[in-house]
Order: C-alpha cells, then sequence, then structure tokens
C-alpha cells in the first residue's frame, strides 16, 4: 500500500512517483530518465514530435477529448508571430483531482511536456495557468520550474540545443470558467476571465491574440512518455480509438477512492469493485457520473455495463469528460445532488450569455423549490425546456452542462422527484392552522 | 470540462483573391453585399431586423446576448448573426421555427429577473425588450421564483442606473471604453449577479459624452436624469434637427411634447457624429423652451416708448425710413446661430440699402474635446453652429472669446445699424443712440434695444426651416420642432420682404427658395439645393466636385 490507494490493476505511466516525495526533486527526476524524452525531442524536427504524438493517437483529457497531435497541427508551420502554449491547470470541475496531484507529485514530468509541447508547435512561451485555490501545488511547481532554470532545462538555450523557452506558472483567482481555454486567455491577459467566440480559433488568434494552443495538465504529462517510447508502446493500451491510459479520479461512496490510472476501456463494474474496493458499508450502487459534473448521470444497471473509454461511456449514455468518477449508493438523495451540481454551474457561469446567465440560476431555483417540497410535475417540463434551449446556444459550452445532470436525472429518477412535489406531500403535511383561526 | 470537440480547424491562410461581393439567400431573399458583410447587417438591406442587443454598429460585437442567433443551413448549431460573415450560397433562416423558438427561449431568459415596471419606466414605447416580447415572446410567462433585485444607482453624470432593467448587454461599458475612451463602469461579479458599476464614486462625473449611453442602452436600465419621468414616449414628436452648441453641426432630433422640447437625441450620419453627441449639446435645449419673448414688431414712438404694431406697419415704416437713408454706411451686426438663408437675407438687405460692414461675434472654448474612438467627431471650440455659414459670407468675427466687445464703432454709428440675433449682453441702453436708423432684429428684448427704430420678431431654429453650415464646411438642414410664439417670423423671410422692396428681386415663400438664391449669388454655397441636401446633408460643390470632409464612420 502506499500513496493514499494503489491496485495492481492500475497501468501507471504519468502516475509513477505519485506518493512518492522525492519524484519531486529534479536530481531524482533526471535519475530516472526526466528529461530524457526533451533531449529526444531536440533531436527531431518539430514536425517530426507531433507525427509522434499523432501517432499515440493521445486525445485531450482536459475533457473534449480532441486528437492532441492533430490540434498541435493546427498551428503554423512558419512562424511570423510569436506562439503560446498554454497548459490548463485550472483544474475545477466537480469531482476531478487528477491534475493537482500530477503537479504535486512529479512538476518536472508536466514542465517536460510543456517543454516538449511548445518545441512541436515553434512556441518561445509557455504559461501554466494554475488553479489559485492550489496553493501548496503552487509553490512545488514554482520550486521545481526555479531548479529547473538553474540546470539549463528552461530558458535561453536549453542543454545546449539552441532552443530558448521560457515557462511562467500563473496562479488564477478562483473561477471555474477560467479553465475554458478562450476564458483561461482573457484571464492570462489581464482581463475578466470570459470565453471568447470562435471563430477565430485559438491557433489563428489565441493568448495575447497570438497564435496558442491549449493542453490539459495530464494531455502534457502523457507526451514525454510517448516521445521517449512512441506512438505504439502507448498503444498498448486502450482501444484503436481511446488508445493510453488514464487517470480516472474516483470519489463518493465507495470504500478507496482516488486517483487510478487504468488502461483506457477498463470496466467501470471492476473499478468500483476491484479497484476502489466495493461500495462503502455494502451499501447498493444507485448512480454513477462516469466524467465529472457536467455528463450525464448513469444508473447502476447502465453503470454496471460501461466501459470506461470515449465510446463506451457514449454507449452506456453519458460521457468520459475528464473521468472524475462520482459513485452515488442507494442513501444519496438525487434531487439535492443534482440541484448542488446545478447551483455550481449557476455560480460558475460567467454571466455573458442570456441562456447560461439567466437561465443557470433559474434552473437553479427550480431545483431548489423541489428539493424544498414545492414543485409541480409541470416543473419537470420546465426544466427540461429551459436546460434543452441551454444547450448550443452559447459562447462556451458551461451552458450545455447544466441540460446533462438534470435532463438525465429527470428521466432516470423521475420518480424520486416526484416524491418530492407538492401534491405527493400534501397528504403526509398536515397545514400548521394557528391557534384561535377557523 | 468540455463535452464537445471544436466543431472545425482553423480557417486556413486565403489564397486566390477572393470576388468582392457574396450572393446568400436570406429567408428565401437573394442577397448580394459586399464580402465580410455580418449576417445581421446583409439581413438590414433587405429591411429583415434580426433582433439584437449586444450588438451595436458602432461597438466591437461580443456576439453575447444571444438573441441573433439564425439558423444557417449546413451549420450545427445555430449562429449568431452579428459576427457570422456571409459566405456565397449560404442558406439563411431568421424566422424559421428553430430562429423564433431560440429567440422565444432568450426572451423568457430576459425576463426571469426583469421587474417589467413598463408603467413607471422612461424606456416603455421605445423599448426593444418590450417590443421584442411583445412581437415573438411567449403568450404567458413561466415565471414563479422571487426575482433578483439590485436597486437603483445615480451614475453620476446625468445617468441613473435601474439595475434590474439591465439586460447585460455592455454596450454602456463598451461605449465607455472604445468610444469615448474613458473606462468608467464595468462589469462587476458574474452569472447572474453580474451587475454594471462605476469604479469610483466620481462614476461618470467629468465625462464629455456619457450621455449616450442612454441611448444604445436598448431598455430602461439608463436613464437620463433630466428627462427622468417627464414624457412618455409615444406622446413625443421627432424632429430632425442640428444641434447648435458648436460647430461640428452633430444630426440630432428634438423630441417634443406640448410645444415644448422636452429632450435632445442625437440621428445617426456617420459623416458628422456617427450615433453619438456630446454632453453639452444634449443638454442645451432649454433656451429654446423660454418664454420671454419678442411677440409683435415694436415701433419706437416719438415720446420714447414702443407700440406694438402689425407687420405691415412696421415693415412699411421702416421701408420709407430705410429709403430715405439709402446709401448711408450699414453696420451690422449678425449671431453666428442664424441659418444660411437668415445670414444671406441680411447680407442682401445690407447690400440693398448701399453696402456696409458685417460682423460676428461668437463664443469659444479653449479646447476642443475629441471623442477618442470616432475621431472625427469633437465638440469644436466655436460654441455657435453657423460660424463657418458667416465666414462664407464674408462677414468677420469680432470681440473677445466670451463674445462680448468689439462693438465700439458699430455702437456709435451714426448712419443705419442692424443687429440680427445677438442678444448684446455686454451693452447698455445707449447703444445704437446715435444712429439715423437702429433695427433690432431678434429672440428676446434686451435693454440695448432700447434705442432701435424698430424691433422685429424673429423664430429660432428650433421654430423654423433653415441650414447652418458645419466647421468643414457641411451645409445641414433642419426642421421646425416648434410654433413661433405670437408673430415672429423666421429672419430670412422678414429681411427678404424688405430686400424685395428695396431692390425689386422676388421674395423668396420658402426656405428652399431662400436657400436657392443664397446658392445663386454666393459660389460657397452653390450646387446644392434643399432636396439635395436630404437629412444628412451635403458638401458644397466646388468646380463640380464635391469638397470631402474626410469624414468617416467607425
Ligand atoms: C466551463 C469549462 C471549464 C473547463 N475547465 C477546464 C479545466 O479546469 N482544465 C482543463 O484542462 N480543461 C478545462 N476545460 C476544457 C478546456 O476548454 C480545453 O478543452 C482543454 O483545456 C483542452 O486541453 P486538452 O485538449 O488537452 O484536453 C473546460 C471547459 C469548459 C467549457
Ligand atoms: S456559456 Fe456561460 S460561461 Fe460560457 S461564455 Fe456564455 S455565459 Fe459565460
Ligand atoms: S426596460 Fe422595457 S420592458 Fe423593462 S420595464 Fe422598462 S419598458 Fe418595460
Ligand atoms: S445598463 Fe443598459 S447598456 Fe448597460 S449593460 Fe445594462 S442594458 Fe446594456
Amino acid at each position: 500500500m502506499a500513496y493514499p490507494y494503489v491496485s495492481d490493476k492500475e497501468a501507471r505511466v504519468v502516475s509513477q512517483g505519485f506518493g512518492d516525495p522525492k519524484q519531486r526533486r529534479i536530481d531524482t527526476y533526471v535519475e530516472r530518465g526526466g528529461y530524457g524524452a526533451l533531449k529526444k525531442a531536440f533531436g527531431l524536427s518539430p514536425d517530426a514530435v507531433v507525427d509522434v504524438v499523432k501517432a499515440s493517437g493521445l486525445r485531450g483529457r482536459g475533457g473534449a477529448g480532441f486528437p492532441t497531435g492533430v490540434k498541435w497541427s493546427f498551428m503554423p508551420k512558419q512562424p511570423t508571430k510569436p506562439h503560446y502554449l498554454l497548459c490548463n491547470a485550472d483544474e475545477s470541475e466537480p469531482g476531478t483531482f487528477k491534475d493537482r496531484e500530477l503537479m504535486r507529485w512529479n512538476p518536472h514530468q508536466l514542465i517536460e511536456g510543456c517543454l516538449i509541447g511548445a518545441y512541436a508547435i515553434r512556441a518561445k512561451h509557455v504559461y501554466i495557468y494554475c488553479r489559485g485555490e492550489f496553493f501548496e501545488t503552487n509553490q512545488v511547481l514554482a520550486r521545481a520550474l526555479e531548479d529547473a532554470y538553474a540546470k539549463g532545462y528552461v530558458g535561453k538555450n536549453i542543454l545546449g540545443s539552441g532552443n530558448d523557452i521560457d515557462v511562467t506558472v500563473h496562479q488564477g483567482a478562483g473561477a471555474y470558467i477560467c479553465g475554458e481555454e478562450t476564458g483561461l486567455m482573457s484571464s492570462l491577459e489581464g482581463r475578466r476571465g470570459l470565453p471568447r467566440v470562435k471563430p477565430p480559433f485559438p491557433a489563428a488568434y489565441g493568448a495575447f491574440g497570438m497564435p496558442t494552443t491549449i493542453n490539459n495538465v495530464e494531455t502534457l504529462c502523457a507526451v514525454p512518455h510517448i516521445v521517449a517510447n512512441g506512438g505504439d508502446w502507448y498503444r498498448q493500451w486502450g482501444s484503436e480509438k481511446s488508445p493510453g491510459t488514464k487517470l480516472f479520479c474516483v470519489s463518493g461512496h465507495v470504500n478507496k477512492p482516488g486517483n487510478y490510472e487504468l488502461p483506457l476501456g477498463f470496466p467501470l463494474a471492476s473499478l468500483i469493485e476491484d479497484v476502489c474496493g466495493g461500495m462503502r458499508d455494502g451499501n447498493s450502487l444507485k448512480a454513477v457520473i462516469p466524467g465529472g459534473s457536467s455528463v450525464p448521470i448513469l444508473n447502476a444497471e447502465e453503470a454496471m455495463s460501461c466501459k470506461l473509454d470515449y465510446e463506451g461511456c457514449v454507449t452506456a449514455g453519458s460521457m468520459l469528460g475528464c473521468a472524475s468518477v462520482i459513485v452515488m449508493d442507494h442513501t444519496t438523495d438525487i434531487v439535492k445532488a443534482v440541484r448542488r451540481m446545478v447551483d455550481f454551474y449557476a455560480h460558475e457561469s460567467c454571466g455573458q450569455c442570456t441562456p447560461c446567465r439567466e437561465g443557470s440560476s433559474w434552473t437553479a431555483q427550480i431545483m431548489r423549490r423541489i428539493e424544498d417540497g414545492d414543485g409541480t410535475e409541470a416543473d419537470l417540463d420546465t426544466l427540461m425546456q429551459i436546460t434543452q434551449q441551454m444547450v448550443g446556444t452559447t459562447i462556451c459550452v458551461l451552458s450545455d452542462s447544466v441540460a446533462p445532470p438534470v435532463q438525465s436525472s429527470i428521466k432516470k429518477f423521475r420518480g424520486e422527484y416526484l416524491a418530492r412535489m407538492k401534491a405527493a406531500r400534501s397528504t403526509e403535511v398536515p397545514v400548521a392552522v394557528p391557534a384561535g383561526v377557523a | 470540462m468540455s463535452t464537445t470537440p471544436p466543431t472545425s480547424a482553423p480557417t486556413a491562410a486565403p489564397s486566390a483573391p477572393a470576388p468582392a461581393t457574396v450572393t446568400l439567400t436570406i429567408d428565401g431573399q437573394t442577397v448580394t453585399v459586399p464580402k465580410g458583410t455580418t449576417i445581421l447587417e446583409a439581413a438590414k438591406t433587405i429591411g429583415t431586423k434580426v433582433p439584437h442587443y449586444c450588438y451595436h454598429p458602432g461597438l466591437s460585437s461580443p456576439a453575447m446576448c444571444r438573441l441573433c442567433l439564425v439558423e444557417v443551413e449546413g451549420a450545427p448549431k445555430p449562429q449568431p448573426g452579428c459576427v457570422t460573415t456571409v459566405a456565397d450560397n449560404q442558406v439563411v433562416r431568421t424566422v424559421s421555427d428553430k430562429a423564433l423558438g431560440n429567440r422565444q427561449g432568450v426572451l423568457e431568459f430576459y425576463l426571469v429577473n426583469h421587474p417589467l415596471d413598463c408603467p413607471i419606466c422612461d424606456m416603455s414605447g421605445e423599448c426593444d425588450l418590450q417590443n421584442y416580447v411583445h412581437a415573438e415572446g411567449r403568450e404567458h410567462g413561466r415565471g414563479v421564483e422571487p426575482k433578483r433585485v439590485f436597486g437603483r444607482d445615480d451614475f453620476g453624470g446625468d445617468v441613473l442606473f435601474y439595475g434590474d432593467r439591465c439586460v447585460m448587454c455592455t454596450r454602456c461599458v463598451r461605449f465607455m471604453s472604445e468610444v469615448e475612451k474613458d473606462e468608467r463602469l464595468t462589469v462587476v461579479e458574474r452569472g447572474n449577479r453580474s451587475v454594471i458599476d462605476t469604479f469610483f464614486d466620481e462614476g461618470l462625473d467629468g465625462t464629455h459624452w456619457s450621455g449616450n449611453i442612454v441611448d444604445i442602452c436598448p431598455v430602461g436600465a439608463l436613464v437620463s436624469k433630466a428627462f427622468l419621468h417627464k414624457a412618455r414616449a409615444w406622446d413625443l414628436e421627432h424632429t430632425p434637427s442640428v444641434c447648435a452648441s458648436c460647430s461640428q453641426g452633430c444630426n440630432v432630433e428634438l423630441h417634443t411634447r406640448d410645444n415644448v422640447v422636452q429632450r435632445v437625441k442625437p440621428r445617426e450620419n456617420l459623416d458628422v457624429n456617427g450615433w453619438w453627441m456630446c454632453d453639452y449639446g444634449r443638454a442645451d435645449y432649454e433656451w429654446m423652451n423660454e418664454g420671454d419673448r419678442i411677440e409683435a414688431p415694436l415701433v419706437r414712438q416719438a415720446d420714447g416708448s414702443s407700440k406694438a404694431v402689425a407687420w405691415k406697419e412696421a415693415l412699411g415704416g421702416l421701408l420709407a425710413r430705410a429709403k430715405e437713408l439709402q446709401g448711408r454706411p450699414v453696420k451690422a451686426v449678425v449671431s453666428a446661430r442664424a441659418s444660411n438663408e437668415d445670414l444671406g437675407a441680411l447680407a442682401e438687405l445690407v447690400g440693398a440699402l448701399g453696402g456696409g460692414e458685417i460682423v460676428y461675434r461668437s463664443p469659444r472654448s479653449a479646447e476642443e474635446i475629441v471623442l477618442q474612438g470616432f475621431p472625427t467627431l469633437a465638440r469644436r471650440k466655436d460654441l455657435a453652429p453657423n460660424v463657418k455659414g458667416a465666414e462664407l459670407l464674408g462677414m468677420h468675427r469680432v470681440g473677445a472669446d466670451d463674445a462680448t466687445g468689439g462693438l465700439d464703432k458699430v455702437r456709435a454709428h451714426d448712419g443705419i445699424v442692424v443687429v440680427l440675433g445677438d442678444a448684446l449682453a455686454d451693452q447698455d441702453e445707449r447703444f445704437g443712440a446715435s444712429a439715423a436708423l437702429y433695427v433690432y432684429v431678434g429672440t428676446q428684448l434686451p435693454v440695448a434695444a432700447r434705442a432701435a427704430h424698430v424691433v422685429l420678431p424673429v423664430t429660432t431654429h428650433a421654430e423654423q426651416e433653415g441650414t447652418f453650415t458645419n466647421h468643414a464646411g457641411r451645409v445641414q438642414r433642419f426642421w421646425p420642432a416648434l410654433t413661433a410664439p405670437g408673430m415672429a417670423r423666421p429672419a430670412w423671410l422678414v429681411l427678404g420682404a424688405l430686400v424685395g422692396e428695396l431692390s425689386g428681386e422676388a421674395v423668396p415663400r420658402t426656405a428652399a427658395d431662400a436657400y436657392a438664391a443664397l446658392a445663386e449669388a454666393v459660389p460657397a454655397f452653390g450646387g446644392l439645393a434643399y432636396p439635395k441636401l436630404g437629412a444628412r446633408g451635403a458638401l458644397p460643390m466646388i468646380s463640380g466636385a464635391a469638397v470631402s470632409s474626410g469624414a468617416k464612420g467607425a
């Protein structure tokens, strides 16, 4: 046993060194082969590095699952302006806690991934936009960066290769929306963290108006391993469309919640039973959210047959998202849980788009009223309609994220909603008549 | 985290030079517009207004209100018309079930927290929320939740903020940062706690253009203190006019009710003022409503008193005296607030009497106040609308920058003295006392007109038709918004009648006639006539080509 919990089912690539404080130190990292991939990358052309990543089939771990090599290939091949690589370390999706662990246990792995990514897209500056609340993580990163600069892994003429790449850690100030790629750019530029309309896409007009690529922490952490070992090596795990390993952040009513790195395609049932030691107190499973709060809820039956990769989650009726698995047992109050998620989106909406600004808080108000026992069945139709009205109608997809939990829970747990309605309650709850009133 | 992958790769670099126009279909109609036009602007060309709040042609387009989403065939999601540019063979639907359904949904969202206090809202009747909801909103609301309350705030300047009515379009914030370029407003907080606010206690105090945010606010969230609860929008008559507060010549509308100007609003003219006007011009209208007007011609009697007489009698006596004195040098003082037609008639009169000197006095400010984001617009140093017109007619400036002094020679003149419009505020009752004939033509009666033999009541520009020539030489028309008091008549009509009698020329019957006469007599006004000037004015034709003012809309 080590790092809170580990499992022999894991295939640890990016999570090597979790729980080992020595791994943070640059000397240990280098001893264990660290920065070797960087040297190897510098020996290749930038386009060849892109090709290796393309061949690996690595998909973005920030939630959207867009193929990383393809994204990199959108960047201009002949830079006429400065290029930027942004590392999205704002990790704020409810249920997600993998990037924090990657940074605090193995900061150099991320720095190396950033350097290789920057080299591949011909950027000379990388910004790691780190969630402000990650106080310790920020300190670890800052320390690691200092060491990397001192040892010549970052900065001017890295390792005598003639390549100059700077890395800056930028601390966010606590807003989920600053994790959305263009919101992050606005925030990084010193503006309000407001997402921007696309097009223009970041590869043409991103941070500071320059060609920009943005990647999640976990995505960039996988890059040194892929460059060191090759695309085929990475494909030994997972499927054709979902190759490689993935960190699963398991939270909720299991005996051993935590981060587990598993091959993509791992069965959700086995994740709960074998990896996480089963449900707490032997309780029965009610629902699972496989990919963070923005994806549809699976009921127990759907969850049991779900394969945890991009295609498998869709087949089961949900999405892999960022693989934040929230497990709920039979004691869970679904209405309250969903209301809590909607409150989060209402609180975090940046407020630009009308459907999101007004729709999220309206949804939250209705959910609260239902939770409090003052709802009617008609409210469920209203919820279905207004959340649908928030899908595909806004600048970013935060708005779209309200529909999955609300709609899936109404469809799959309608009975729980109905049980709370005024009509269902009125027979049980006596109306208090003050004394003296007829 | 993101749940949908990007729908397309970044647009490839343009290769061959593309054609300059694009042809597409909007609601079944074929439209051809210049390349780069947005769908929203393209729709305007066929008379289709796609509802919107955040978009304004004079500001950047954040595409955030989501009201202008239209259906574009082949696009996976509805597209914002304000930023989506047209493409060849594009098929756009602005009134399909999808587009309408979307708008109905967005409008419903706007009403979730909107107070709907239309009965006491100054915007009521010209409100884009009212209009859109009436046209396309749901028949019945579904909202039963308590509404969010922000309350009111004094933003400084002439601006009051009714937070609950705000639709968060950020036009006001963008105007201050992009057009006035003085960032005084911002959005505070996020989500539906977002609210517009000022940074410090000073708010908008000390800004020069912030009145414009009241105009561009699509709802009653920003209202004018000066206009607060003064009139209902549907009771106001709108008359196109030109601001008389400086020589820029901003195109404006005078909004009147019961023969009183209630407020002044800018009128779009990309060549002059865009959509904007300054706060001084906007506030400078009370003088048009003043009641202490001369209502009848006054003739001085032998005992020194004045008698109100009919026009015929006043002009008859005046002509007889003028004929006796014809040939005696004339000294005239005019105001640069008089129209081209009025000044032209006065110049003709001086000529018919045998010639003389015409001077004008006009206030000047030390500095120009440029609208930084639309720099062809400035509050000019000359604080009168027709200084250029007077100059083109050969009149020259006397006196100090506060429009005082410079009249010593006129004051002591023993020939004919004519004053048009100058209130002579710095002069006493001895002004013109030694003149053989002193005619005062004006709107109000100052002490310095006491020695006048004849006083002729005329109209202000708000009560007559006419033109001003702005600082760049652009001739612009204005229309009567108020009924003139008593027997006051336009100066061009009064003076024109005298000229006719003295010279035997035809008397102008309309302002258009008066301008035509001026255009014929003075080359600097040539090549133009009223129909050609239209509502937005034009530059005179000098040797066949219009002089370019260089002004261009943003
Ligand atoms: C509201 C919202 C919040 C997001 N937050 C994060 C985040 O905290 N971290 C992250 O990596 N991606 C986040 N994303 C996804 C990013 O927009 C982007 O897709 C991702 O950083 C791309 O990196 P990848 O291709 O490596 O996955 C968020 C997206 C949305 C719409
Ligand atoms: S969808 Fe919501 S969070 Fe995204 S830009 Fe619009 S208002 Fe902001
Ligand atoms: S802003 Fe418009 S809809 Fe709102 S109260 Fe005023 S008039 Fe009514
Ligand atoms: S106050 Fe008016 S202009 Fe400003 S954001 Fe609100 S609705 Fe728009």
